[in-house]
């Protein structure tokens, strides 16, 4: 045990005195989680909108009254059809059309549903979902202005059709790719490199000609970016939740539980890079396409999963992130439980198995 | 305690490459014991082998009486390893170093002071600077603690003097022979000749063999021919003339002076003189002198050459 | 061998760093065709020096001509008219010994003509015809530095300076070596040595001894030994560094 604490100390004293690693720690899941999240909740205003009015009332423009002064949006054009919309789109001259259906004063007045059609520029995805909420929150406003008092209550049902992406997933969607890029990063790739760094220095040499065993420098040398990732791993939840909102609508403890599992299997998969890598370089080259690239590309962080070539989304099943994002996804934004996720928690505990054992069979108590 | 090396028809190879070829090799305890050799001579790998870092492709050797291969942890508890390139932490300081290096074989610094407190006392200084700022001299005695803390039985110090000026290297060497008079078995791999005369016994080794096995006084004193030292002003022109005396066994630059053996055992210096004058080179110095480590090491590596 | 033309010539030579004196005021000749060894314990200030000799830094203070140029103004010339080989860099192991030498040669300003023509004259002289073409990394060590030595002068600069060029050297492939200096010595070409190597200071024609940026020493390797009493060059060395302010 004092052989492990021994350790433990030389590992955090490495660490802390390299600034690079402190970094990479610490400021990368901050830096990225600020990126992501402001390039993403930036701040509507004067969003161009244009205007099919098929019903022409004193609702209607009442509507477009309320729209228009609330400063996130301003009417540039109003359109006979939605004939001209794709051809406005395209040149970009409005990003937003807002379609009254005719009658649609009297619909509303009668109680029935009257309903207005939202249509978006969606090539800026994330931008699209941000007006939509925008506009539906607008709406919504309305209509409970209106229905103040009314037993039989007026309702105005939105149908949305995001143009050119019309299957953009959630804009929280970040928060659980960040989360599986930043763990994966300091987990795999920091572990490989601090363990191909004794290599290349010569001091793997000392280790293993002194009686201490693969498995002890093993776990000395993963025990602390298990403790750092599962910081990080706070930070990220934490950030989301207080800086940007997102909610945590599952079980807290079972979103840590399964970050926890994640976080070992890339510590496992870490081990093994350095098993094949000799030097600092050759560590983190690997880190970088093997692992970085397709947690970004391949994952479903950015792109969507169903929109890939075929191809691709089979490659797609053997990456640990993809697995992660579809859990805290779950568990996040869903609120789902345990039995929504068993099947992709088994998942990742048998690449965790498998990594480990490849590990400790390459991991070698002589030099070749 | 008979901490002893014995080395059997040791061979290993990389690929085509054999880097030891048959090496048998008995090692005394409690001796000063020195591999000479050029860079690609197998003392590196020879010392990886005894380390227990690599398996050899046959032939085998014991430690202390533990089999080199199968008996690999015991020798890892009674070995003090010093590899070539400098391997401690450079970004932990000195005591930091040494601390850990201590856990690491379960023992504390203060309990091992009677082994290093002569070493330590010289680096004590330093004891807060990260071990990457030492200069190279420095950086060899922490190393060296290191190695040393655990009070091993068997020291093997690779090429612990390469690259460290001339100041280092003598107070280095002042501290191994502090060392042996504990008792520990030290074997040092260098490839400077000269260091050969600070070891009880040497082999001189080349391209994976052993040239030669003796104390240095035994080595120096089976050197056959009788070995001249010639000095002159233009000390290429001599080189050159004496390249071209049909009688040369053997001629090297040593500095100023150069050294040559004639291949007739009845040969008359005279004859040499009249030749140089002919050449004219008139003032030229030259005395019989006894052969040093490096006049013999070039001897038996030309002859081992000459036999292939 | 020796002429009187000084190819180096250093007055007051002075570097700093911040408030660390690294060259304190030296001042020294090196005559044409002379083998010059620059010696010096690590951190004595030899690689500093030897990098203003080069013209690849400034120095704080001094008077520096090499080969007739000056190392503030002339720089690019300077350049032109000297060699380097160290140990640590000298050849491109996965280009073929060819390849190294037009390579070089190249960067010169040979014509390919030239260098074809000198290259061949070379690889008779070095035995290593039959190795025109293999990679540099297949090499033993010892032809790998022979090599790089003769492309160092390839170009026939008047000085050439090598930086610890025969560490961990067997002592016959050695020998070789510095058969090429001396023959390159003798071509009129200024060799100028730095090393902590105490044997090779032994081969040089003069040596000077660096302790804590100064100049302590100038001589013969012979008028060394008789001043301090010493029976070779590492006796001398000792005496002289201890003598200092050895510290760390």
């Amino acid at each position: 045990m004092k052989r492990f604490i021994g350790f433990l100390k030389k590992e955090f004293y490495h660490i802390f005195r390299d600034k690079r690693s402190m970094l990479i720690l610490f400021g990368m899941p901050i830096v990225q989680l600020l990126l992501f999240g402001f390039v993403i909740t930036n701040d509507l205003k004067d969003v161009k909108m244009a205007v099919v009015d098929h019903s022409k009332d004193e609702y209607t423009s009442e509507i477009i009254n309320k729209i228009t002064s609330s400063g996130y949006f301003k009417l540039v054009k109003s359109l006979d059809g939605i004939a001209q919309v794709d051809e406005l789109f395209r040149k970009g001259e409005t990003k937003l059309v807002l379609v009254f259906e005719p009658d649609f004063g009297k619909n509303f007045i009668k109680g029935s549903k009257a309903s207005v059609q939202i249509l978006t520029d969606a090539s800026e995805p994330n931008m699209a979902s941000l007006e939509v909420n925008y506009l539906q929150g607008i709406l919504q406003n309305y209509n409970l202005e209106i229905n103040r008092g009314k037993i039989v209550p007026s309702q105005i049902s939105t149908q949305t059709r995001m143009y050119f992406n019309p299957n953009m997933e959630s804009v929280y969607m970040f928060v659980p790719g960040i989360m599986a890029t930043i763990l994966m990063l300091v987990s795999a790739m920091m572990t490989s490199i601090s363990i191909a760094r004794e290599k290349e220095m010569g001091t793997m040499e000392i280790l293993l000609v002194s009686p201490l065993r693969p498995l002890q420098i093993i776990l000395g040398k993963v025990t602390p970016y298990l403790f750092l990732s599962f910081i990080n791993a706070l930070v990220i939840v934490g950030m989301g939740y207080f800086v940007f909102g997102v909610p945590v609508l599952g079980s807290f403890a079972l979103l840590m539980a399964e970050s926890l599992l994640f976080i070992l299997m890339a510590l496992s998969l870490g081990i093994f890079i350095s098993t094949v890598s000799d030097s600092q370089q050759v560590a983190m080259m690997l880190s970088m396409f093997a692992l970085m690239l397709p947690t970004i590309l391949l994952s479903g962080f950015i792109f969507p999963l169903r929109n890939m070539p075929v191809p691709l989304q089979i490659i797609s099943h053997i990456i640990p992130p993809r697995w992660f994002i579809i859990i805290i996804k779950n568990i996040m934004l869903k609120g789902s439980g345990f039995e929504f996720v068993w099947k992709e928690t088994l998942i990742l505990i048998g690449m965790t198995a498998g990594f480990i054992g490849l590990s400790v069979k390459k991991f070698k108590i002589r030099l070749e | 305690m008979n901490s002893t090396v014995s080395i059997n028809n040791l061979s290993k190879s990389y690929g085509d490459v054999s880097a030891l070829k048959e090496i048998n090799l008995n090692i005394k305890s409690g001796e000063l014991f020195g591999l000479i050799g050029p860079d690609g001579a197998g003392k590196t790998t020879l010392f990886r082998l005894l380390a227990t870092l690599l398996l050899p492709d046959s032939g085998s050797a014991a430690l202390c009486g533990f089999e080199m291969v199968k008996e690999y942890r015991h020798i890892r508890n009674i070995l003090g390893y010093m590899p070539g390139k400098f391997s401690l932490y450079q970004d932990l300081t000195v005591l930091e170093n040494l601390n850990f290096f201590a856990t690491v074989f379960n023992t504390r610094i203060e309990d091992n002071m009677d082994m290093i407190r002569d070493i330590w006392v010289q680096i004590e200084p330093f004891k807060d600077r990260p071990a990457g700022k030492l200069s190279g001299g420095m950086k060899q005695k922490l190393a060296l603690c290191c190695a040393l803390i655990h009070q091993p039985k068997i020291l093997l110090l690779d090429e612990p003097t390469t690259g460290v000026d001339a100041v280092s290297r003598s107070e280095f060497w002042q501290m191994l022979k502090g060392l042996k008079s504990k008792g520990i078995t030290i074997v040092v791999a260098t490839p400077y000749m000269d260091e050969a005369n600070l070891c009880e016994r040497v082999a001189l080794m080349q391209s994976g063999e052993i040239l030669s096995l003796d104390s240095p006084s035994g080595i120096i004193a089976s050197f056959e021919k009788d070995l001249y030292s010639f000095e002159a002003k233009d000390t290429y022109q001599l080189l050159l003339n004496l390249r071209a005396y049909p009688f040369v066994n053997s001629v090297f630059l040593f500095g100023q002076s150069v050294h040559y053996t004639d291949v007739r055992d009845d040969f008359v210096l005279s004859d040499l003189k009249d030749y140089l004058k002919s050449k004219g080179q008139d003032h030229v110095e030259i005395k019989q002198i006894a052969a040093g480590i490096e006049d013999c090491f070039m001897a038996l590596s030309q002859q081992n050459t000459v036999q292939k | 061998m020796n002429s009187d033309k000084k190819v180096i010539s250093v007055r007051n030579l002075t570097k700093k760093f911040g408030s660390f004196t690294a060259n304190d005021d030296l001042s020294f000749d090196v005559y044409q065709g002379e083998i010059f060894g620059f010696l010096g314990a690590n951190g004595a200030g030899k690689t500093t020096a030897m990098k203003i000799l080069c013209g690849l830094s400034y120095p704080t203070s001094g008077e520096i001509m090499v080969a007739g140029l000056d190392v503030y103004k002339q720089r690019e010339e300077l350049k032109r008219n000297i060699g380097y080989m160290s140990q640590k860099f000298s050849l491109y192991e996965d280009l073929t010994v060819f390849e190294n030498i037009r390579f070089y040669a190249g960067i010169y300003g040979m014509s390919l003509k030239d260098i074809k023509l000198k290259s061949d004259d070379l690889l008779k002289k070095l035995d290593l015809v039959h190795a025109r073409n293999k990679r540099i990394g297949e090499l033993p060590l010892g032809w790998k530095q022979k090599l790089a030595f003769s492309v160092a002068i390839f170009h026939n600069p008047e000085i050439v300076f090598l930086d610890e060029p025969t560490g961990g050297v067997d002592p016959v492939t050695r020998r070789q070596f510095w058969d090429l200096i001396y023959e390159a010595s003798r071509n009129g070409i200024t060799v100028f040595v730095t090393t902590h190597y105490m044997d090779e200071a032994e081969y040089c024609n003069r040596v000077s001894i660096m302790v804590d940026g100064r100049i302590e020493a100038l001589d013969t390797p012979e008028g060394l030994k008789n001043k301090f009493d010493a029976k070779d060059m590492d006796e001398v060395f000792l005496r002289l560094a201890r003598k200092s302010n050895y510290k760390e």
